[in-house]
């Protein structure tokens, strides 16, 4: 707990006391009220702060801090004693090849992701332009995002099993499959990656197509005045005008990909080689009892998505970063 | 040189032709292509939907897309609420929805009402602690997240999931910011001449000015908490904790191969989200808009 609280309350400390310091003239007042209330309104935003800090640092970095720690201990989650066994955790992560091996699979859902890019960008391109029926096909291309994701493994499961929905509509188009979809690990992984594309498609769909109606309509007129295509309108009105939700939803789908869980979990179980970085993690720390191997497969984890991120912020740096 | 200009003079003509009829044909492709992906959706769905309604038989010799015998056969529906504890899930469910929103709302209000309308010392620290967790992606820490939710002795009981979703939605606490700002400081230095203090003022005229924020985070956090399976699942293996997720997770074992109760609890669980999508379309869309993009 520790390092992050330390921190934090060495810095409310030194504004505490170096400010009574440049206005030691107020506190000498003979109205010792003022003093009093000066204290008070000082100390009113920590006390709006108090119950959010708490819980950020207990659950967010005394968490991380822990993780760190644990990491370099071979620590069994229960035991009260645990050894320092230095980078051996680590060692073991890039040396052995079935825990490295798992960082494979995210290709699939990286290229996934890439496909589930493009689809919403081409329906949000499609949408942002008077059709019939659109606000139905925009509810229809969203929903999947809304849908719990444990029933959406089942969908799915039903989807892909031995004569299922997906052999039934392929045979009708001639195509006999006795393919088990779940069976072998390469279309195992596609599949699982296919439910992704599913299951996401509509949330990417509906940031681009706000992006998108956020242009001012004259843009359009005065494009198609001067005999603009289709094509030419989204390469030089829309394409741009994108560009911050895009390389988001690139970030978001990095991290994502390297992130998944869910779906296979609970469609696979981890079974048939379709298990990620991330389901290992839970498997060493909870089935295992490796908490220390675990917490350094999660240290690494998170080490790649905040590397992922600073280049993002490097990349494209004006970008929607500034919160305060 | 003349057939050359002939040649594309009638090119140009047979251009804008083509141009029309590439319009029309180019129209179509786009309906074309949004049945398809409507199909896509909505075939996976109705599936699961029409095997709910199936018989144990119907459900195993049948195929996946024949019909079933009896469309009013909600049988499945019996057995997914009385052998799959599906009320209790709701139940649960519900508890943990309505403490961990109103938990968010408050603190999230309350935090970006202190860091919009104060100014301290430290302010630029505290933004960078909420920025940086953003980051942190919730499913990696949950190896030492355990340590600490287990050494408060919360493992396995409902308050487990209700502080984790409380303290660690940075998303929330965005929208309630940028939605503060737009909230004219003069109504606050208009309360405190008449004698109101912070609280007064935060309670009295900044949270109920709040309410669009409000509704935007109930949504957003509503259906991510419905959603959520990772965080039930790991902090609440008893089974009378179940939530909707796990407890129609658990269907797996039980129901093995019927298809017929799985299919009834999926559909059991999607039909609220259906509900309130229905209703709520428009604060969906952009509640989620907002979210992401923070």
């Amino acid at each position: 707990m520790t390092k992050t609280t330390e921190v934090a309350s060495v810095n409310t400390h030194r504004a505490a006391t170096s400010r009574p310091s440049t206005k030691a003239s107020g506190t000498s007042h003979p109205h010792g009220r003022r003093a009093w209330g000066q204290l008070l309104r000082r100390a009113t935003p920590w006390l709006f702060l108090a119950a959010p800090l708490v819980l950020l640092i207990t659950f967010t970095y005394v968490p991380v801090g822990n993780m760190i720690y644990y990491s370099f201990t071979d620590w069994d989650g229960i035991s009260p004693d645990r050894n320092f066994t230095g980078a051996d955790n680590y060692v073991q992560i890039f040396t052995r090849p079935e825990l490295f091996r798992v960082f494979f699979v995210s290709f699939y859902y990286l290229a996934a992701s890439v496909a589930q890019i493009a689809i919403a960008l081409y329906f949000a391109t499609v949408l942002s332009f008077d059709l019939r029926f659109r606000n139905l096909f925009k509810g229809l291309l969203f929903f999947p995002y809304l849908i719990n994701g444990v029933a959406i493994g089942f969908v799915f499961l039903y989807f892909f099993q031995d004569g299922g929905t997906l052999d039934s509509v392929l045979s009708w188009f001639g195509a006999d499959t006795d393919h088990a979809w779940l069976g072998d690990p390469e279309s195992a992984n596609t599949s699982l990656a296919g439910v992704s594309v599913w299951r996401f498609t509509g949330l990417n769909f509906v940031l681009f197509l706000g992006a998108i109606q956020s242009i001012p309509g004259e843009l359009y007129e005065a494009a198609q005045l001067d005999g603009a295509t289709r094509w030419q309108q989204f390469r030089h009105i829309i394409a741009p005008s994108i560009r911050p939700v895009l390389s988001l939803s690139i970030i978001l789908a990095i991290s994502g990909s390297l992130a998944v869980f869910e779906i296979p979990y609970i469609m696979t179980g981890g079974a048939t080689g379709t298990s990620t970085f991330v389901i290992q993690t839970v498997k060493l720390a909870f089935q295992f009892n490796k908490t220390g191997l675990a917490s350094a497969a999660a240290v690494v984890l998170l080490m790649i998505i905040l590397l992922i991120t600073w280049i993002q912020r490097r990349l494209v740096p004006d970008e929607k970063v500034d919160l305060v | 040189m003349t057939t050359a200009q002939q040649t594309a003079a009638t090119r140009s003509a047979s251009d804008t032709r083509r141009v029309r009829r590439r319009g029309r044909i180019g129209q179509a492709l786009i309906y074309l292509s949004l049945v398809i992906a409507s199909l896509v959706v909505l075939l996976p769905l109705s599936v699961v939907f029409l095997t709910s309604l199936k018989t144990s038989k119907e459900a195993s010799d049948g195929g996946a897309l024949s019909l079933p015998g009896n469309w009013l056969n909600f049988s499945n529906y019996g057995t997914a609420f009385s052998d799959g504890a599906m009320l209790t899930a709701f139940g649960n469910t519900a508890f943990i929805l309505l403490f961990s929103i109103s938990g968010t709302v408050i603190i999230g209000s309350m935090t970006a009402y202190a860091i919009d309308r104060f100014h301290f010392r430290a302010k630029k620290l505290v933004m960078g602690l909420f920025l940086i967790a953003t980051l942190v992606p919730g499913v990696t820490t949950q190896v030492a997240t355990f340590q600490v939710v287990n050494s408060f002795g919360l493992f396995d009981t409902r308050w487990a999931p209700i502080l984790l979703y409380m303290g660690t939605d940075i998303v929330s606490i965005y929208v309630f910011l940028q939605f503060i700002r737009g909230i004219p400081v003069s109504l606050d230095e208009a309360a405190r001449l008449d004698g109101a203090n912070s609280f007064t003022i935060y309670r009295k005229i900044i949270f109920p000015l709040l309410k669009p924020a409000i509704a935007t985070v109930v949504i957003i956090k509503g259906i991510t908490v419905y959603n959520d399976f990772y965080i039930p699942f790991l902090y609440m293996p008893s089974q009378e904790l179940g939530t909707v997720s796990t407890a129609l997770f658990r269907f797996k074992g039980p129901f093995g191969a019927h298809w017929e109760n799985i299919s009834a609890g999926a559909v059991l669980v999607i039909i609220p989200t259906l509900v309130i999508f229905l209703f709520l379309q428009r604060y969906i869309y952009n509640g989620f808009a907002q979210g992401a993009t923070k």
